[in-house]
């Protein structure tokens, strides 16, 4: 059944708020939602209430819950333009090796490049080009002799994800890293706990942005499900429009992973449970996604940091945890019906 | 700016010495094939004979490996992909997956070439998606997914979509392989109906005869025959093409021929 979109929107952005007051005052030291609102509103009008609970609130929490909020819309949106992109729905920046592509960047610059990641810039790019890179050799591997299978993309994506969190690793422990496990988890599972006020901008921007062009891209996205013939005699250049593409969402990823490691699966689940609420035409689809990408990775990261507390459980494992047996069910579905996979 | 508001003028397309290759084998020998403006013209021939390749290569999913596709004169090379699609449209023989999205969304993709990409569909274009849906008998089911439907529902929802891309050529691949009989009578009439140039890919040579002005024969990637039905449908080229034993009827009531076959004898296995 399809809800009107509008009516969707609103229902998901009350999700989000409520989510977002339950990550600020969930944790470690509970506090009372009416606090918890007080503050915010106080930090928002910019004179926020000092004390203990305030900088917990203000200083800790909110930067993390607006980050996740951030990077769980990017890797919806993401998600849902690479399944257009294939024409597959097991398609996801993370299974595609694109996270693991942007992780592998990011450290590469980290470690051997001192000098550029001064620049600021300098991760966040170096991310980007390995995000690009991993998606253009999957997408090539699979596409070998013209036809994509299914099987070919998944294989595909998942050998080169393994060699690129492989080689992450391998970096980070060769490098002597100083707390390298740490390190190692973040690139390779994700984590949102190193969110800061100061480096909010740039993710921020990258979605806005990001996001906003992907939105007016929402009619040829539509087309692009046809197929590359249908989408042609349509009045698509799709070999150029592919490439553009291409370039914005590992962009997208690219900035995204700089701040946040490689966090799984929620391009893959969010899409898909938005599609079957308000269907496949993108115009919808990608708000509703983004916002529902973002509701998920605050709760998912409001269970990492308190199911094993005081221990954090890396985000990753707790996307992981839900996105491997809905993947395998996806899986199973669509062999059964593999005219829908292209 | 919105443009293709005023119905499209049928092309003329001339197809000029097109051959076609790849991977070593060539399919397409230098075909010469024309269509006046306005004129419904069917492609026909056995199996593998090439003629889903010299569709392919008027509507520019395939380029030529050599010759060129004129359309009103002018090489269809040159257009920009958007612009082709304005002149040309095309019925596949099927449109594969769309992860959902419903018939009417699948109809109003026919309005993109018109379309800035982030121009949203007016009332206009909503109208006549509407009207196509009616026309093709799909306005009952332009709520479900597209991909639940039936092949003949999915058929008469790409003619419905080709409707609302008013275009100067329509190029059909089989647009009646999975129709039962009266749609595919009511879809051929339309499309003749149409004030479309017409290149039809078919395989029954009696709907061939009956609906189309002028037919090409090919065989093995060359123009076996070309002429109007009755000077190309004679039991000597069925014989020479197909490999069949048959008899031409003059149909008693449209005038056009009627191909009869005969049994396969045992001994010419």
């Amino acid at each position: 059944m399809r809800l009107r979109t509008g009516a969707v929107l609103v229902v998901l952005a009350a999700a989000l708020a409520v989510s977002a007051i339950a990550g600020l005052a969930l944790g470690p030291v509970r506090i009372a939602p009416g606090r918890v609102l007080d503050i915010v509103v106080g930090g928002l009008s910019g004179n926020r209430p000092t004390g203990a609970f305030a900088s917990i609130v203000w200083d800790v929490r909110m930067p993390r819950i607006l980050l996740g909020a951030v990077v769980g819309a990017g890797l919806a949106v993401a998600g849902t333009v690479l399944q257009a992109l294939v024409r597959n729905q097991l398609a996801d920046p993370f299974l595609l090796g694109a996270s693991s592509g942007a992780s592998a960047g990011a450290v590469l610059v980290i470690v051997f490049g001192a000098a550029a990641a001064g620049f600021g810039l300098g991760v966040p790019l170096a991310a980007f080009a390995g995000s690009m890179a991993a998606l253009v050799a999957v997408y090539a591997m699979a596409r070998r002799g013209g036809t994509m299978t299914t099987g070919r993309l998944i294989l595909a994506g998942v050998a080169v994800q393994y060699i690129l969190s492989a080689l992450t690793s391998l970096v980070l422990v060769l490098a002597a890293h100083p707390d390298q496990i740490r390190s190692v988890l973040f690139w390779t599972l994700g984590g949102l706990g190193g969110a800061r006020w100061d480096e909010l901008a740039l993710p921020a921007v990258a979605l806005a942005l990001g996001g906003a062009l992907l939105l007016t891209l929402a009619r040829p996205l539509d087309l692009l499900l046809t197929g590359e013939e249908g989408a042609h005699t349509l009045g698509l250049d799709t070999g150029r429009f592919r490439a553009a593409v291409f370039v914005l969402t590992s962009l997208v990823i690219g900035v995204l992973v700089a701040c946040s490691g490689a966090i799984g699966f929620v391009g893959l689940m969010v899409p898909h449970a938005a599609r079957m609420v308000v269907g496949a035409g993108h115009r919808a689809l990608l708000p509703v996604a983004a916002l529902g990408g973002a509701v998920f990775l605050i709760l998912a990261d409001l269970v990492a940091r308190t199911a094993a507390a005081p221990q954090e459980i890396p985000v990753g494992v707790v996307t992981a945890l839900v996105g491997g047996p809905f993947f395998l069910w996806m899986l199973r579905r669509s062999s059964r019906t593999e005219g829908v996979t292209g | 700016m919105t443009y293709g508001t005023a119905p499209a003028r049928p092309v003329e397309l001339a197809v000029e010495a097109v051959r076609y290759a790849t991977d070593g084998h060539t399919l397409l020998h230098g075909i010469d094939l024309t269509a006046r403006p306005g004129e419904t013209v069917g492609v026909v021939g056995p199996n593998g004979s090439g003629k889903t390749t010299l569709l392919r290569c008027v509507h520019g999913a395939l380029r030529a490996t050599a010759g060129r596709v004129l359309l009103d004169g002018a090489d269809a090379a040159a257009l920009t992909v958007k612009e082709r699609a304005r002149r040309v449209a095309v019925v596949p023989q099927d449109a594969g997956g769309t992860l959902g999205l419903t018939v009417r969304e699948v109809v109003a993709m026919g309005r993109s070439p018109h379309k800035r990409f982030w121009e949203q569909d007016g009332p206009d274009d909503v109208r006549r998606v509407a009207d196509a849906l009616e026309t093709v008998g799909a306005a009952a089911f332009a709520a479900r997914r597209f991909d639940e439907l039936s092949g003949g529902e999915r058929q008469r929802v790409l003619v419905a979509r080709v409707l609302v891309q008013d275009p100067g050529l329509l190029a059909l691949d089989e647009p009646t392989n999975h129709l039962d009989i009266r749609y595919q009578l009511e879809i051929l009439g339309l499309v003749r109906a149409l004030p479309a140039t017409g290149l039809l890919v078919l395989h029954d040579l009696n709907l061939a005869a009956a609906f189309c002005d002028r037919l090409y024969v090919l065989a093995g990637g060359r123009v076996a025959a070309s002429g109007t039905p009755r000077e190309v449908l004679t039991e000597d080229l069925l014989a020479e093409v197909y490999g069949v034993r048959a008899r031409v009827e003059v149909h008693p009531d449209t005038g056009s021929p009627h191909v009869v076959y005969l049994p396969v004898s045992a001994g010419s296995w």
